[in-house]
């Protein structure tokens, strides 16, 4: 066994440990946290795929955005488990169908068939001077530049939509004009009073 | 597999190498703190453990590794004693694609400052964990302050770092600091003046420092985050905290002001690239930290995400455009 194929067994152990845990903890944090390093490892495995730009950006966007904002929802709602496990029963005729049909459909289509060893070669180590970041730079602006411009547009929809979403009158905010705040002068806020001292009676 | 391990054990010899000085160098930097705050309020400063106080790191290191860890009761263990060590690991391991000099760099990595801005990111989870694993009002208050600014932050700070490599041509940081050369008006400092002023403050509130420390905040959540650790497990937030500080120091000096390369370049023998540059400006920018310290009062909450949200990324949007325009025009001496 090379090194190599050690370092990948480790992680995807790891992954799956993870990615179990991610569904059958009871506690929420858990929950997002094992997801945390589910996205972790699944980045050291891009990383052994050569493509290291991606696996950055997973950590970058995965684990260093959406993951603390996730983690930031979560921590704040008290979430009950108790409920969410009642309905576990009542689902399972619709939901273990459903399950299996996902999981022929998974064997069916990622089976050796299709992904045996003469079909599917390793694919043969680059050399030192490749990088991922270039070959996919060069490969999605030119290539692909329509779709990657349509994926964008609908992303900038989506965030648009989102700040539309949440922008409604809220009158019982209090809301401080930072541009009238450092206009204030002294002489809008302090009264100097001149006034003789008084006798004590 | 012997080959493998012949080389890990190699490149565990080099990370020793690093993180070594850098330890040290935390430990100093707490003590130049002291120093040099108690100069700029007309103090003098620990002066009493050692010749002229040059031992009180030492002796800070003595004392928090003789004090008990408390674990709070209802806290959750495991999260708790982890958290500093989330904490501290990003921390140390974006040191390896530092560049020190031309080529002295443990990893030498093509997408190095994507890997830096990536592990910066992820030094917030030491924050938000200790901060709900403690199960303490106060810390959990700091956790929720530090997530929501460093999420804002993080993305000034990011349009910040797209500048340098639209700029440089690369993500690979020894090739941006190469991109500098030709003299002080050569280095990106220049052209991305706004994106390198907003860098350096981004990073000032990334590495929660004053005057954006608002996630510790003493007169408002007592300590916040890190309320219930003591000893040790204290001492490891505090590395991190400085530990970042030099971080972000360093890669200023790297992406702005031209890393080792020399300010007087086409002069010989003091226009020679060197180590001691690189030193010399992560200096400077460190000095810039504790003079902030020093100078300004807290900001406000709201004050700090309209800053971020509303003033910063702003300004990195259209300078991007200007740079852009910039590049595509060729204006020397940067883009030509």
């Amino acid at each position: 066994m090379t090194f190599e194929k050690f370092i990948f067994y480790v992680f995807a152990a790891i992954l799956v440990f993870a990615a179990v845990r991610v569904i059958t903890v009871r506690n929420p944090v858990h929950a997002a946290l094992h997801l945390v390093l589910a996205f972790f490892t699944t980045a050291g495995l891009w990383l052994l795929l050569e493509a290291e730009f991606l696996a950055i950006t997973l950590v970058l966007v995965y684990v260093g955005a959406v993951m603390v904002l996730f983690l930031f929802v979560v921590m704040m709602l008290d979430i009950n488990v108790a409920p969410l496990k009642e309905g576990f029963a009542r689902y399972l005729p619709v939901a273990l169908p459903v399950a299996i049909l996902m999981l022929v459909e998974m064997l069916l289509v990622v089976g050796s068939h299709y992904f045996s060893d003469e079909r599917m070669p390793a694919p043969p180590r680059h050399g030192e001077d490749y990088s991922n970041t270039r070959e996919l730079g060069s490969v999605l602006y030119t290539d692909y530049v329509y779709p990657f411009e349509i994926a964008a547009v609908i992303l900038l929809v989506a965030i648009v939509a989102a700040i539309a979403l949440t922008l409604r009158r809220r009158p019982d905010t209090k809301y401080l004009n930072p541009a009238d705040q450092i206009k204030v002068r002294r002489e809008d806020r302090v009264r100097v009073v001149k006034m003789d001292a008084e006798s004590r009676d | 597999m012997m080959e493998a391990i012949k080389e890990v054990s190699w490149i565990l010899f080099l990370i020793g190498g690093i993180v070594t000085p850098l330890m040290l160098c935390v430990a100093y930097l707490t003590f130049a703190e002291r120093k040099i705050i108690g100069a700029i309020q007309v103090r003098i400063g620990p002066n009493r453990v050692g010749p002229g106080g040059w031992l009180q790191p030492i002796a800070d290191a003595v004392k928090l590794l003789f004090k008990e860890i408390i674990l709070p009761t209802h806290s959750n263990r495991f999260l708790f004693v982890i958290a500093p060590i989330l904490s501290i690991g990003p921390a140390l391991a974006a040191w390896a694609v530092i560049p020190f000099d031309n080529g002295m760099v443990l990893a030498d990595i093509d997408a190095g400052l994507l890997y830096v801005l990536a592990l910066t990111s992820v030094g917030v989870y030491g924050v938000i964990i200790a901060g709900w694993a403690s199960n303490s009002k106060y810390a959990f208050l700091g956790a929720m302050r530090s997530a929501a600014q460093i999420v804002a932050y993080e993305i000034a700070m990011g349009f910040a770092l797209v500048g340098v490599l639209m700029a440089g041509g690369s993500l690979n940081l020894n090739d941006i600091v190469l991109a500098q050369s030709g003299s002080i008006l050569h280095w990106f400092w220049l052209p991305l003046l706004p994106l390198f002023l907003i860098y350096f403050i981004s990073g000032v509130a990334e590495t929660n420092r004053a005057p954006f420390d608002v996630a510790e905040g003493e007169s408002e959540i007592v300590a916040g985050f890190h309320v219930e650790y003591s000893g040790m497990a204290f001492a490891v937030f505090f590395l991190a905290e400085y530990a970042n500080m030099i971080l972000i120091s360093a890669l200023a000096a790297l992406l702005f002001m031209g890393g080792w390369l020399s300010p007087f370049q086409p002069l010989p023998v003091i226009g020679e690239p060197s180590i001691i540059w690189f030193l010399a400006k992560t200096a400077v920018f460190l000095f810039f930290f504790l003079w902030f310290r020093a100078t300004f009062p807290r900001y406000r909450y709201d004050q700090i995400m309209r800053l971020g949200w509303k003033v910063f990324i702003p300004i990195t949007i259209v300078w991007l455009l200007v740079e852009g325009a910039a590049i595509v025009a060729g204006v020397g001496p940067w883009f030509d």
